[in-house]
């Protein structure tokens, strides 16, 4: 190797069996020479004579970046401000906690922080698991064609907007859709279920596991591609029967994809499907389906507080973060495994 | 063309011929097939419910007697709703909406993720942890809204378009690809006297077609299928998605039935299966042929973790 490459000594030999002669003497002239050069090369100057053309497709992304995503997180000192429209977005003048104060004392204010919990605690709750048996499911089959179609009619519902979702909701529920002419057919009266806040938990849940749970399986079924099917010969061998070798094998071998994407749906946790609420609730559905992101909209958007709806926005955003990570340093403690 | 290793999701594990099953396991998958084939049946109703309301008359529709088939065979609310110009005045918003901030979107993403895998570039770990970090906080709607209003992009085009052209993740999964990319092909290049310009454009390009089309296809739904900015910010009825449309008629905001003359056309259930058939058909059309490159994706990323 050149004697000009500073990192010479610090590179392992390229070949095991390279007898080391000479490595004190590159040490020696390493030591005193080469990090000198390795500070000439790193400034900035010289980076940017060289790489230049590199940097000018940069320069637009990190614009846009700091226009698009900084600015935006810096304005939530608004929060902290008294806005006046057609001022600054930043706010007038400083009140310190004052909107925070009055989202706490607010009369909705436990309302649609419960609400939030309990649709985010569902959907944790019910729809989580959902994925990792499909996942399952789909492993036991032995018919790659039908394993080929079942994966694409339950990817489907992933890619539609959440208004055509929001579209099959009122269909399927209507006072005239499938579900009531059940519920007539078995001799009972039809419901109108959009109306009736006690139904709201329930369709929403419903909804959420027709549309996120066949995608969901993806990464799971990458994670089990990569079980090493010797793994299940020598359980075969052992005795074990496939119910064993599924809760002994299987399972622990997805057991990190599960924990990666558990801490990552309890970031999401308050941020429950903003905007499915918002295309499925009413104000007769609101003691159940209000949220905290729904009401932060109908008070900035609609009626213009929007300081006030920005400390309602940074109070949900603080608990969210908190959540993904104590969800973080529990997984890193309990199961070794974590995102960072 | 420089593909990348993803595992074969559908694949199915191999079982010696010598194992048998026992009766336990072959009850088992009697059942886990019927079930599986049960979800499926699940899964594709409301799209055959949709299909059949669209075709049918009003007044089985309202009688409750709609399910998997038409009755009553109508097609007057189709022809209707082809005759109104909002509605394809939405359709062409949709279309201009998800060309212009794709486009923009993947010059951003192409030209900062190539510039990031480069490995020596100083400054790099700067702008990753920019990006990064961006994954994980946001300035939420109150701070984003205010922003894009300031910036007098309320009833342009541009306030869909822009505020969402670099995604993190689909940056990261593409700047992943760039480092994959053999260095051997850019080094040869460099030799025979080309730029960075030039290796990118004429080189890297176009051997990076599949994640390129893989994400064209991301953003390109997430544009098609977005009705929330356009709601917050689109209040000229001219500048709306079809989504926005859809949503104010299912909203009942829509003056769609109003406006038609009652007695001419079937308003209500039908009108509304009808416009969403409309506009899911372009998806579920594609939907088939483009499936595989979002499972490429979203397996791409999550390597990257």
């Amino acid at each position: 190797m050149a004697p000009d490459t500073g990192t010479a000594q610090a590179a392992p030999p390229a070949r095991g069996d390279d007898p080391p002669v000479g490595t004190p003497a590159v040490v020696v002239g390493g030591v005193s020479r080469p990090p000198q050069q390795l500070r000439n090369k790193n400034t900035w100057g010289r980076a940017l004579r060289k790489d230049w053309r590199l940097y000018t497709f940069l320069v637009l992304p990190i614009i846009y970046l700091l226009i698009f995503r900084y600015t935006p997180m810096v304005g939530n000192v608004v929060a902290f401000r008294r806005f006046r429209p057609g001022s600054s977005m930043f706010g007038d003048e400083w009140v310190g906690f004052y909107y925070f104060q009055a989202f706490i004392q607010d009369p909705k204010f436990w309302e649609v922080f419960l609400n939030t919990v309990i649709l985010g605690a569902l959907t944790l709750i019910v729809v989580f698991p959902l994925p990792i048996v499909l996942a399952l499911m789909l492993n036991e089959l032995r018919s790659r064609r039908f394993k080929k179609v079942a994966q694409t009619i339950t990817y489907l519902p992933h890619f539609m907007s959440m208004v055509i979702v929001a579209g099959f909701v009122f269909e399927l529920t209507a006072i005239n859709g499938t579900i009531n002419q059940i519920i007539s057919g078995l001799g009972n009266d039809p419901i109108s279920f959009m109306q009736k806040a006690e139904w709201f938990r329930q369709i929403y849940v419903s909804s959420e596991i027709w549309q996120t749970v066949g995608f969901g399986t993806i990464l799971y079924l990458a994670a089990l591609t990569t079980i090493d099917d010797q793994l299940y010969e020598a359980a075969r061998i052992d005795g074990a029967n496939r119910w064993q070798q599924t809760w002994h094998i299987t399972l622990p071998g997805i057991r990190p994809t599960i924990v990666v994407l558990l801490i990552l749906n309890i970031g999401t946790f308050m941020a429950v499907g903003f905007e499915k609420v918002l295309l499925l609730y009413n104000p007769l559905t609101y003691p159940t389906a209000d949220v905290i992101a729904t009401y932060l909209y109908r008070v900035g958007i609609n009626s213009g507080s929007f300081s006030y709806a920005a400390a309602i926005g940074l109070f949900e955003a603080v608990i969210g973060l908190t959540l993904v990570l104590s969800a973080n340093v529990i997984a890193k403690r309990t199961v070794g495994a974590s995102l960072w | 063309m420089v593909t990348t290793d993803v595992p074969d999701i559908a694949r199915v594990r191999e079982v010696p011929r010598t194992v048998k099953d026992t009766a336990s396991y072959t009850i088992f998958r009697v059942v886990n097939a019927t079930v599986l084939v049960v979800i499926c049946a699940v899964t594709l109703y409301p799209f055959v419910n949709l299909a059949a309301k669209a075709f049918s008359s009003q007044g089985y529709i309202m009688a409750g007697q709609v399910n998997l088939w038409p009755r009553g065979f109508n097609l007057t609310t189709l022809e209707w709703l082809a005759q109104q110009e909002r509605f394809w005045t939405g359709y062409g918003n949709t279309i201009i909406q998800t060309v212009g901030g794709t486009t923009i979107a993947m010059v951003l993403t192409t030209t900062m993720a190539y510039a990031l895998a480069k490995k020596h570039l100083k400054g790099r770990g700067i702008v990753i942890a920019m990006v990064v970090v961006t994954m994980f906080f946001n300035g939420g709607l109150i701070p984003n809204y205010l922003l894009i209003t300031n910036l007098g992009f309320k009833n342009t085009v541009w306030a869909i378009i822009v505020p969402n052209a670099i995604s993190a993740f689909n940056l990261l999964v593409m700047k992943a690809f760039f480092e994959n990319f053999p260095s051997e092909l850019e080094e040869a290049a460099a030799i025979d006297g080309m730029t960075t310009y030039g290796i990118f454009f004429r080189i890297v390009l176009p051997l990076s077609k599949a994640v390129i089309a893989t994400m064209i296809l991301f953003y390109a739904v997430f544009f098609w299928n977005s009705w929330f900015p356009a709601m917050l910010y689109l209040s000229d009825a001219e500048l709306q998605p079809v989504t926005l449309y859809l949503r104010n008629l299912l909203a009942g905001a829509s003056g769609a039935g109003r406006e038609a003359g009652m007695e001419e056309v079937q308003i209500g259930s039908n009108l509304k299966a009808v416009t969403m058939l409309l506009t899911v058909i372009p998806i579920i059309a594609v939907y088939p042929f483009v499936q595989k490159y979002f499972v490429t994706g979203v397996m791409l990323g999550s390597v990257k973790g």
